[in-house]
């Protein structure tokens, strides 16, 4: 037991769940696990902390798409009555001359800006790789918790804080911020810009400097966890492609997330001291602003999208290493090209920040500039493309099973190709000069990283259900959940493209004033309904979640999977510190899946036999 | 019971220690986008130049001298000269302070010459950064004060794994704000 005690002592010396043997009478040992607000308000157990991130991100998820819905109300159907929404929305609903209800412009951009601040950073960035990274690093890479749990509840709540703040925003009265989720300035920066860029700025900058010191937090501790805290004989080469992932995207929010801080201080400077970082001959209202001269915005955009083009992986990482992991014990087979999938992810990582300007092609920037992005921009398809490759090898010629998890993790591999596909276009300059922010960018990016990203999320949920709640999803549910999903999402996304060809501008309010883009009013219409649809098969998977949650088919099997991963030796339910006894230790990689004629997987623990030779190398 | 162990042995580096220097890259990222900015920006022009005052040099003494003084004051830890240890401690924290004084001085004497935040871009790079650097340093007092606080203990005097981890932990974050600060100076002095 000595070393358990030990492990403890490494943990705070918290919570002693197997009561069953009687080591050291620490005393703050029982405090964590004393009462309900301990073990699972303020918990430091990593698969805790996990929960608290998926649950508040599902949260957000609601709230998040609930907005778009709102805003794709008025695109679809303009001219209807919105005035039924008024008990809920209030002043932001306005009554025009005809006595009809329709959604206030600001109001507009304030829900634009919010649902892709919301999606992006709160559900896919911290709602993903806050959940998943802590609760597999520890239990795959055969860790008691985190390098520092302390580190790792912080960086909950100060994600939680990150929230109130922004929730709070919402009730200002003079709106939340709405000059979109990459706040340029000047609408970031001058109050006398738009309502939402009053208080409602100030507050969005506030919510997002809490969200970086989280994901900082979270980051350090994920990249020490894994590079300091794995078990005996779990070299880097026998981890799973989910670690491999965590890692990656750690270490890219860790060298993007504080770029975009000192992004955001220089625009709180600006706001507040009356510095002009980014302001340059600025005119409001037709009244010059003499005395805010000097700066770029140009400067914002490059700071921004240091980060901003870093982070899009930092959100689909995650979903490729839940992706890889399930594909791969579902069909039954190896992970194709095992050592490719870890260097296509280093070679992601590494591009990413090289490609940043992609983003910028049409704000000004040199043309010839453009020309070398435009080259590294390009080459990211090669490693996406190996991934790809690799995953259909994967199900190719499998025993697949169609279950839920692995019906969304197929999803994903098809929003990837199609969504990726449409980067290529947009990757060449000359070709964005026409797609740049219209439809085609909207459709792209939601494809390739909104749907996909959740796709990953959702596979990761049913597949890692058991092991976070000892009971299992139910798999019919899921599979409404995944066609409705799925299908819903094809017919938003998809017309999307058609509309941007057309150069249909993004973030407009109405098209009734533009001859050649009103045409396609039918379009949006149709766009609006598949996205109401897809909305409510969403409805479907909450209400299976949290019915499983208690009322759920029980778990009974250790493994019930079949996998071949650490996480799946810990008991049911386990407390914290994972395993009761000895950590596992590991003698082979994690994809012995129908290597042998008699054993259909074989699990990391088991040794390797007598001139076996272990896989992947 | 014994692979916890041996697992740990071969493990070079604390994790702790590994997590402060992942949470130095994060800052060392903060402050080179925050130098680039700085250099794309003079580049476009219209760029006000002036001198950086004075006091900034013996800001610099004071912070190096800080660092010695807390490097010598963790050998004698080690050592086991305690009262040395103390001594030591001390002086380096009160350098430290003297370093946020000779910062506040120095912006005072660019107030002086009417070089406020606002008047160009070129003086509100400057106090941004070096304001975001004292706000780092002002971290590295409070972690200092807690070593101060545990230091005048009297079983701190018995020289353990534990504690030495803690005072390397926090020296290490005070050797890096002070060497960050050298390479802001230089930076500044360059750019001129
Ligand atoms: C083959 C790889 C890809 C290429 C060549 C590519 C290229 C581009 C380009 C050039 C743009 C800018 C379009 C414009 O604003 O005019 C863009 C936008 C975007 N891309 Fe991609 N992309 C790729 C993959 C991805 C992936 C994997 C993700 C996310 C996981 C992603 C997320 C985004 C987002 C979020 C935007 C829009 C941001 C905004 O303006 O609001 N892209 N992409
Ligand atoms: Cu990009």
């Amino acid at each position: 037991m000595a070393d358990i005690n030990i492990i403890e002592e490494q943990l705070h010396g918290h919570d002693h769940h197997d009561d069953g043997h009687d080591h050291h009478d620490d005393h703050h040992g029982d405090k964590y696990q004393s009462s309900l607000v301990d073990s699972y308000l303020f918990s430091m157990d990593h698969k805790n902390i996990a929960k608290q991130f998926l649950i508040t991100g599902m949260f957000w998820a609601v709230i998040g798409s609930a907005m778009s819905i709102l805003f794709r109300l008025q695109l679809g159907f303009p001219d209807a009555d919105l005035s039924w929404l008024q008990p809920l929305l209030g002043g932001w609903i306005e009554i025009n001359e005809q006595g009809q209800g329709v959604l206030a412009q600001d109001f507009y951009y304030a829900l634009v800006t919010m649902h892709g601040t919301i999606i992006v950073f709160f559900v896919l960035t911290a709602g993903l790789s806050g959940t998943f990274s802590n609760l597999l690093i520890p239990l795959q890479i055969g860790a008691r918790d985190m390098a520092s749990p302390l580190m790792n509840m912080l960086s909950y709540w100060f994600f939680f804080l990150a929230g109130v703040v922004l929730f709070i925003s919402l009730f200002l009265n003079t709106g939340p911020f709405s000059g979109g989720w990459t706040a340029y300035p000047p609408l970031s920066e001058l109050p006398q810009a738009s309502d939402g860029s009053k208080a409602g700025a100030t507050m969005w900058l506030l919510s997002l400097v809490f969200f970086v010191v989280s994901v900082l937090l979270g980051g350090i501790n994920y990249i020490t966890t894994v590079l300091n805290m794995r078990t005996k004989g779990m070299s880097l080469f026998r981890m799973p492609l989910t670690i491999w992932a965590f890692l990656v995207t750690a270490i890219l929010g860790l060298l993007s997330f504080p770029v975009i801080a000192s992004g955001f201080f220089m625009v709180l400077f600006d706001r507040s001291l009356g510095t002009s970082f980014f302001l340059n001959e600025i005119f409001v209202a037709g009244e010059a602003l003499t005395d805010r001269v000097g700066g770029s915005s140009l400067l914002y955009q490059h700071l921004f999208w240091f980060l901003g083009h870093p982070e899009v992986y930092i959100i689909i990482l995650p979903a490729m290493g839940i992706v890889s992991e399930v594909l791969s014990v579902h069909s039954r087979k190896p992970i194709f090209g095992y050592k490719a999938m870890v260097f296509s992810i280093l070679a992601i990582g590494v591009l990413s920040f090289l490609v940043w300007a992609h983003h910028m092609y049409m704000s000004g920037v040199n043309p010839f500039i453009s020309n070398i992005f435009v080259l590294f921009t390009l080459i990211i398809a090669v490693p996406s493309a190996v991934k790809v490759f690799n995953w259909i090898a994967t199900i190719w010629g499998g025993n697949l099973r169609f279950n839920s998890a692995s019906l969304f993790s197929i999803g994903f591999v098809s929003m990837f190709i199609s969504g990726g596909l449409t980067g290529i276009f947009l990757g060449n300059s000359v070709v964005d000069i026409q797609q740049h922010d219209t439809y085609f960018v909207v459709a792209h990016f939601h494809v390739v990283m909104g749907v996909a990203a959740f796709f990953g999320m959702f596979a990761g949920v049913y597949h890692w259900f058991p092991r976070m709640f000892g009971r299992f999803m139910n798999e019919t549910l899921g599979k409404i959940h995944f066609w409705g999903t799925m299908i819903s999402a094809y017919l938003v996304f998809g017309p999307m493209h058609y509309l941007g060809m057309a150069g249909v501008p993004r973030r407009y309010y109405s098209f009734e004033y533009f001859e050649n883009f009103s045409q396609f009013d039918a379009m949006n219409a149709f766009i609006t309904i598949a996205a109401i649809l897809g909305f409510l098969f969403q409805v479907v998977f909450i209400v299976n979640f949290f019915y499983s949650i208690y009322r759920g088919r029980k778990q009974t099997d250790m493994n019930p999977w079949g996998a071949t991963t650490l996480e799946w030796t810990a008991p049911i339910n386990a407390g914290h510190g994972n395993w009761p006894g000895e950590i596992p230790e590991v003698h082979r990689w994690p994809y012995d899946l129908s290597r042998y004629e008699d054993e259909e997987f074989v699990m990391q623990t088991v040794p390797l036999k007598e001139g076996e030779v272990d896989g992947g190398h | 019971m014994n692979n916890v162990m041996a697992s740990r042995k071969v493990r070079k580096i604390h994790p702790k220690k590994f997590a402060l220097w992942a949470g130095l890259v994060s800052i060392v990222m903060m402050f080179t986008a925050l130098t680039s900015a700085y250099i794309v920006r003079r580049a476009g022009g219209a760029w006000y130049e002036f001198d950086l005052p004075d006091m900034f040099i013996w800001s610099t003494i004071a912070i190096i001298l800080s660092s010695t003084a807390l490097h010598i004051s963790y050998k004698s830890y080690v050592g086991e000269q305690h009262k040395k240890f103390k001594r030591l401690l001390f002086l380096g924290c009160f350098l430290g302070l003297a370093f946020i004084v000779f910062q506040y001085l120095g912006w005072q004497d660019l107030l002086a010459q009417d070089i406020t935040i606002n008047r160009n871009p070129s003086s509100s790079f400057l106090y941004l950064i070096t304001g975001l650097h004292v706000l780092h340093v002002v971290g590295g007092i409070g972690a200092l004060g807690i070593v101060v606080i545990y230091a005048r203990r009297k079983k701190h005097q018995v020289v353990t794994e534990s504690r030495k981890l803690r005072l390397e932990l926090v020296f290490t974050y005070w050797h890096f704000v002070d060497i960050l600060w050298i390479y802001l100076f230089i930076f500044f002095l360059v750019q001129q």
